[in-house]
């Protein structure tokens, strides 16, 4: 009987084998390797790589204020996704999930931004902002005197990052969003109704509390998602003008391309890495609270 | 027998990822990043196949970042092709060469008096070439085959400059002339400047021009040394220019956030007065808008005393792997790459100026405006001056003079800025 167990415990174990070895590929050992690298100094071509210990990492920390700017910069970012698009996306998601008319088209509408590549989303707004673009035409035709080029602007830069970058992710928001819609049991609804309440009280008292876990989980994916903007800055910006539109991806990539700084670029990359694990935590601390509040 | 079955399986794959590649002696693979020729040097492939028997596979890996980090990972692996392109800086390419990646051609270049080497502009040359006691340590040689060459000029609109009476023998010659003229030229609404200066690399290159003009060569070096500060009245010089530049509203709205491509556009399609460009925009241009009427303005210069070199030399240069089996028929093809015949057929084709001096001939009267200064040795190379500037200030003076542009910084906050970097960086480096 031991021998028909162990039998099948060795069957079990060969059929994870080629997942496992596929995580330990490419997961583990490159973690591995970007944790060994970010302690050296090494530019990426030489065999030879000089241990500086944790030297790459003071430097970042206390000595690099343009990481800490593009950190800031991607935070702003993501903080306009968070609220701005997250709430349109949920009034968008509430209507479809209502009826509306056109319900269908809306969904395909919305959902065929995050479909384009960044590359491609970038220089279609290049075409949008710059000092002859539809934007000012637009804002010329209603009597707004205007030629500004809004991606080279330090004032209005980022935001207009920002706004490109909530364009194309708004789609995402509201697909998980009617998702989560429509998961709520219709009877619920039923039984306010007869209760007597308004669509206001329904969509506060009914609605919200059961998209807890869904607006938790859009949370953490905006958050992630745009704390991890690239492809939109490099066809807008550059990063630039100056570094108004510098993110940590930004300054990650350069080092190790345009300088090659391999270890601080791998340096540059835990310590983000460690930042967005600490923000993706605190909000499922916060969602935990809140759940256990409810309850 | 599942079991079984499964382990054959892991076996056989495991048999499979261990199997080395074997070697065509017959073949030399080609990594390039060069998307415009990739047609051209499919034909010359064929040919050359047709002529010797040995066939040549050029791979392309585009964009360029990606083309670089694919040669970087290939050198880490030992998985180069027989002949490869580098890019990046001088430091790169010091690394590439101290690892033994890539192979001496000294001695075939020397070979026969010479007769390689002197098909090549020396400018070409310079690039790909380690003098002895470099500041990088790597060892004296020629290491790579110039295919093309290239300087970046500023460019005008000759249409676009009559409107304000401007022709091609009054056109300005100083600094002060060519600010005058952007008054002109915004007086009457024209557009001025445009340029791709998003691409740090193109705004520190004009930068560089006027720092040599202004300081000399010498004191530029020195400022690289780390023995003048960034803040000295001759660098601040250097950041007025941009000052000046912005008080005349000479630049297109945009141009600092600008990929060259669409600066390139918004020249070809008689958007902006002038234009500072690599003598590739020929070919872009006349794709964009072949009756673009446009010349080379000589760069004005602030300072009668010293000469205002352009940035220039080699555009695309290829390296032959130091562990290839066909280092010979790599010499070889790349010899028959850069003989007058092939040089001209891919002048003609990409419109790039040939790195064989002997072809210039064939080329068209625009591209020897940008050859000019390549003539009577007017240029400079980052990875050809004797000492290089640190690659984190590069990217800190180019972000300086954005914030100049931008109206943001001064000249004298903008200089203090890379001044900061500098000493950042040196006391990191310690």
């Amino acid at each position: 009987m031991k021998v028909v167990n162990r039998d099948n415990q060795l069957d079990n174990y060969l059929w994870i084998l080629p997942a496992l070895a596929m995580f330990l590929v490419f997961t583990v050992y490159p973690f591995y390797k970007v944790l060994q690298l970010s302690f050296v100094e090494w530019d990426g071509i030489t065999p030879h790589v000089k241990f500086v210990g944790f030297k790459n990492y003071i430097n970042i920390l206390f000595h690099n204020k343009i990481w800490w700017v593009s950190v800031l910069h991607a935070g702003f970012i993501t903080l306009f996704a968070l609220t701005v698009q997250n709430f349109f996306a949920l009034m968008l998601a509430v209507l479809v999930d209502r009826g509306v008319r056109f319900g269908n088209f809306y969904r395909l509408c919305y959902f065929l931004p995050p479909m384009l590549s960044g590359i491609v989303v970038g220089i279609m707004w290049n075409l949008v902002l710059n000092a002859d673009g539809l934007l000012n035409f637009l804002l010329n035709k209603i009597g707004i005197h205007s030629k500004i080029a809004w991606l080279a602007e330090p004032k209005t830069a980022l935001l207009s990052v920002a706004v490109i970058h909530i364009w194309k992710g708004f789609g995402w928001a509201f697909v998980i969003f009617l998702a989560g819609l429509q998961s709520i049991p219709r009877e619920l609804y039923e039984a306010a109704d007869i209760d007597g309440a308004t669509y206001k009280q329904k969509f506060y008292y009914v609605t919200l509390p059961l998209l807890v876990p869904v607006l938790v989980l859009v949370s953490i994916l905006t958050v992630l998602g745009t704390m991890q903007i690239y492809d939109i800055i490099v066809t807008t910006t550059g990063g630039g003008p100056g570094y108004h539109t510098e993110v940590p991806f930004t300054q990650i990539i350069t080092r190790m391309t345009g300088t090659s700084q391999f270890g601080y670029a791998c340096a540059m990359g835990l310590i983000f890495g460690i930042i967005l694990l600490v923000v993706s935590m605190a909000q499922l601390l916060v969602s935990t609270i809140k759940n256990k509040y409810q309850v | 027998m599942n079991k079984k079955g499964l382990l054959i399986i892991l076996c056989l794959c495991l048999f499979n990822f261990s199997c080395r590649k074997i070697e065509d002696k017959n073949k030399i693979v080609v990594w390039h990043w060069m998307s415009d020729k990739e047609e051209v040097f499919e034909q010359l492939a064929k040919k050359y196949y047709e002529q010797t028997g040995t066939e040549v596979v050029f791979q392309l890996f585009a964009p360029s970042e990606a083309y670089s980090q694919k040669v970087k990972t290939a050198a880490q692996t030992k998985s180069l092709p027989d002949i490869f392109g580098i890019l990046g800086d001088k430091r790169d390419f010091a690394s590439f060469v101290k690892s033994g990646y890539v192979l001496n051609l000294t001695e075939y270049m020397n070979a026969n008096n010479k007769e390689w080497l002197k098909r090549f502009f020396p400018q070409a040359i310079a690039v790909n070439q380690f003098l002895k006691d470099n500041e990088f340590n790597a060892p004296e040689g020629i290491y790579g085959v110039p295919i093309d060459v290239t300087t970046a000029q500023i460019l005008y609109n000759k249409d676009l400059l009559s409107r304000v009476g401007i022709n091609e023998k009054n056109l300005p010659k100083t600094f002060d002339e060519f600010i005058e003229l952007g008054r002109k030229l915004k007086e009457k609404g024209i557009p001025g400047f445009v340029s791709g200066w998003g691409e740090i690399w193109l705004i520190s290159t004009f930068a560089q021009s006027y720092a040599f003009n202004i300081m000399g060569f010498e004191k530029v070096m020195d400022t690289f040394k780390g023995k003048v500060s960034y803040t000295d009245p001759d660098w601040i010089k250097v950041f007025k220019i941009f000052e000046e530049m912005k008080k005349v509203d000479l630049f297109v709205p945009g141009t600092i956030t600008m990929i060259n491509k669409v600066a390139e556009q918004i020249f070809a399609t008689n958007k902006a007065a002038f234009a500072f460009n690599g003598s590739w925009c020929i070919n872009v241009y006349r794709q964009f808008n072949p009756n673009l009427n446009y010349g080379v303005l000589p760069m004005p210069k602030v300072n009668f005393k010293n000469s205002i070199p352009v940035w220039g030399g080699p555009g695309n240069s290829f390296f032959i792997n130091a562990n290839s089996k066909n280092k010979d028929k790599c010499v070889d093809f790349l010899k028959w790459l850069t003989e007058e015949e092939q040089q001209k057929f891919l002048a003609e084709n990409t419109g790039n100026i040939p790195a064989n001096k002997s072809c210039l001939k064939y080329i068209p009267a625009i591209s020897k405006s940008f050859v000019k200064d390549l003539l009577n040795n007017n240029t400079f190379h980052p990875n050809t001056l004797p000492v290089s500037e640190l690659p984190e200030v590069y990217l800190a003076f180019g972000k300086a003079i954005q914030s100049i542009i931008t109206g943001e910084k001064t000249a004298e906050q903008a200089a203090q800025e890379v001044q900061e970097a500098k000493k950042r960086e040196m006391n990191r480096l310690k």
